[in-house]
């Protein structure tokens, strides 16, 4: 088996060759590594490595683990001891952790390697990584589109077989829309299932730690590591957490699956609309029933969204004053300017603008109109989502109303790029848990762009997503195809 | 100066400590203009007797023993302190 075949693999394959000794944690390191070297200067999904810290912990891992010596790499927002910890901004330039995020010891308990940080959005406010201070990350199925965002380097890395699994944060869609965009798998927990402990907060009510992974089992594996409850994160629930693999082959006979009517707007990419009517067809023909419902306040979500997400935004990035860490401007004349002017050159144009609207949002006068009402709608979009699990198991939508888009095509329009996120910030909004699975391709041009189908799941049914995705890959052959960046590249 | 809606980005900017050069506030404010202008839709709903939800499942009183434990020493708290002197951060004179 070449080093290329080797990173090709599912996190399940891969630890199957690692438990019949045929392959050692420090080979898959190795093939990682040279599979990164190869064609990560096209797709630019990394920001740091630690090389030599994954070889360390590869001679000591346990490959009889629930994920030993399995690399996994990591969002950049999520704190791992001794890295840096950039969230792609320039205000955490020359920061190291100094401690791991709970997800990071969960996952280092469980054999895991972490390996590898990847970029996003500065502090996860975008929808194409696009918006990171320090690269640019392109789309392995076609590197003049972005890969999508906030969690793209995640995406991206997976879906080049530059990583087995990674983990993403999603305050509005930031596991769910790359995983799209990429052809790959993202699931966005329930809220308060897995514990923020170090990550660094952009949306404290909305923000939830998840998997990115070639495959639905990869993505229940590690689920099973990093749910639980958390002391360190007073919003982690405590109730029990299930076996999401053992979950996984039950049959879809008795499930009710709800399509949201709302959800069929006129921006759909026909192209889209057409892979996901087919999806609802085939689960329809695993022997899951099709039920419309309602969803009568979605057309208020991403309204929402922006002013609960940036006042939230614009209170815990209040820490980046340039007194405890990260950059620091010179010379400051007195303690105003040295804010003033440290937040002025650390912070890109859209978290600038999120902080602004966040205070406004917030500020004496404009409170009750702008975030108490939000909070409010905010009810009544929750109490859509309860009513419908009243007649469904889950729900299923397209992920993104359109493919992967070229770079640089939506940059100078915000209120644009906010409204490609219709379908998945409302799951956050209710604390609900959902999962985007591939389920086809848009033909443009000579290149295929992969689309993604979405599963919204109740409050801590993650088992049942997982099941209903798994049996719908299991079903189909998406999940198989790999983006041409492999021969592209050789030739180069 | 404000644009189409109550916004004025070069006031709330200096309220949340963000310095702008001219230029860009002018950006921002027509950008922000827009995004508040979108926002405007929410004052189409009636939400008379409507809790406000603030996070998305109940959870409540959450308490954990008061014991001592091992955290951060000021050392390691200090290991990215952008400027430091004495096992404390420096900052710039605040009183005159």
């Amino acid at each position: 088996m070449t080093g290329n075949d080797l990173a090709a693999l599912s996190i399940a394959d891969l630890q199957s060759l690692l438990r019949r000794r045929e392959v050692s944690p420090r080979e898959v390191i190795n093939a990682l590594r040279e599979r990164i070297e190869a064609v990560d200067r096209d797709i630019g999904a990394y920001l740091s490595l630690g090389i030599e810290a994954a070889m360390k912990e590869a001679e000591h891992a346990n490959v009889d683990l629930p994920l030993g010596g399995v690399p996994i790499a990591i969002k950049d927002i999520i704190n791992v001891m001794d890295q840096p910890c950039s969230c792609a901004s320039k205000i955490l330039n020359g920061y190291r952790a100094p401690y791991d995020a709970t997800v990071i010891q969960k996952l280092r308990a469980a054999g895991a390697i972490p390996f590898g940080k990847t970029n996003l959005d500065e502090f996860a406010m975008g929808s194409s990584t696009e918006n990171s201070a320090l690269k640019a990350t392109c789309n392995p199925w076609d590197l003049s589109r972005v890969p999508g965002g906030s969690s793209g380097g995640s995406a991206a890395a997976v879906a080049a077989d530059e990583a087995f699994g990674a983990l993403g944060s999603d305050t509005g869609g930031s596991i769910r829309q790359p995983a799209a965009l990429c052809g790959v798998v993202g699931l966005k927990p329930t809220y308060g299932r897995v514990s923020r402990f170090g990550l660094v907060a952009f949306a404290s009510s909305l923000d939830q730690i998840g998997p990115v992974t070639k495959t639905v089992r990869d993505a229940a594996l590690i689920m099973n590591v990093i749910a639980g409850h958390d002391p360190q994160d007073s919003t982690s629930l405590s109730a029990p957490v299930p076996d999401y693999v053992a979950n996984l082959g039950n049959d879809l006979r008795g499930v009710r699956l709800g399509v949201p009517k709302e959800y069929m707007i006129d921006g759909i990419d026909p192209q889209v609309r057409a892979a996901i009517d087919v999806a609802v067809k085939q689960l329809n023909s695993l022997g899951a029933e099709i039920i419309e419902v309602s969803l009568p306040n979605t057309e208020y979500a991403i309204a929402v969204y922006y002013i609960i997400a940036t006042a939230e935004a614009s209170a815990n990035l209040a820490r980046f004053d340039g007194v405890r860490y990260g950059y620091r401007a010179e010379n400051p004349k007195d303690v105003l300017d040295l804010y003033g002017r440290t937040r002025e050159e650390g912070f890109g144009p859209e978290v600038k603008r999120r902080i602004i609207l966040g205070t406004y949002v917030l500020s004496s006068g404009y409170y009750d109109a702008y975030y108490l009402r939000a909070q409010k709608v905010r009810e009544l979009i929750r109490r859509d989502f309860a009513s419908a699990f009243e007649k469904v198991d889950a729900l299923i939508s397209p992920t993104s109303p359109v493919a992967a888009f070229k770079l640089g095509e939506r940059v100078a329009n915000p209120l644009q790029m906010y409204l490609a996120d219709i379908f998945t910030i409302a799951a956050n909004l209710a604390g609900i848990c959902g999962i985007s699975i591939p389920c086809g391709f848009t033909e443009l041009d000579e290149h295929r762009l992969p689309i993604g189908v979405q599963l919204l799941g109740k409050p801590l049914d993650e088992a049942r997503i997982l099941q209903i995705a798994h049996a719908y890959e299991q079903s189909t052959d998406w999940h198989n195809a790999r983006p041409p960046i492999a021969s592209s590249l050789r030739k180069a | 100066m404000a644009g189409n809606s109550d916004l004025d980005v070069a006031y709330v900017a200096r309220l949340a400590r963000i310095n702008l050069t001219e230029e860009e506030a002018k950006v921002f404010q027509k950008q922000l203009d827009d995004v508040l202008k979108y926002v405007e839709k929410l004052r189409q709903l009636d939400v008379t007797g409507i809790d406000t939800a603030a996070h998305a499942l109940p959870i409540t009183n959450v308490f954990r023993d008061d014991a001592p434990r091992d955290w951060f020493t000021a050392e390691q708290a200090l290991t990215n302190a952008p400027r430091q002197a004495n096992g404390l951060f420096v900052v710039p004179k605040v009183v005159e």
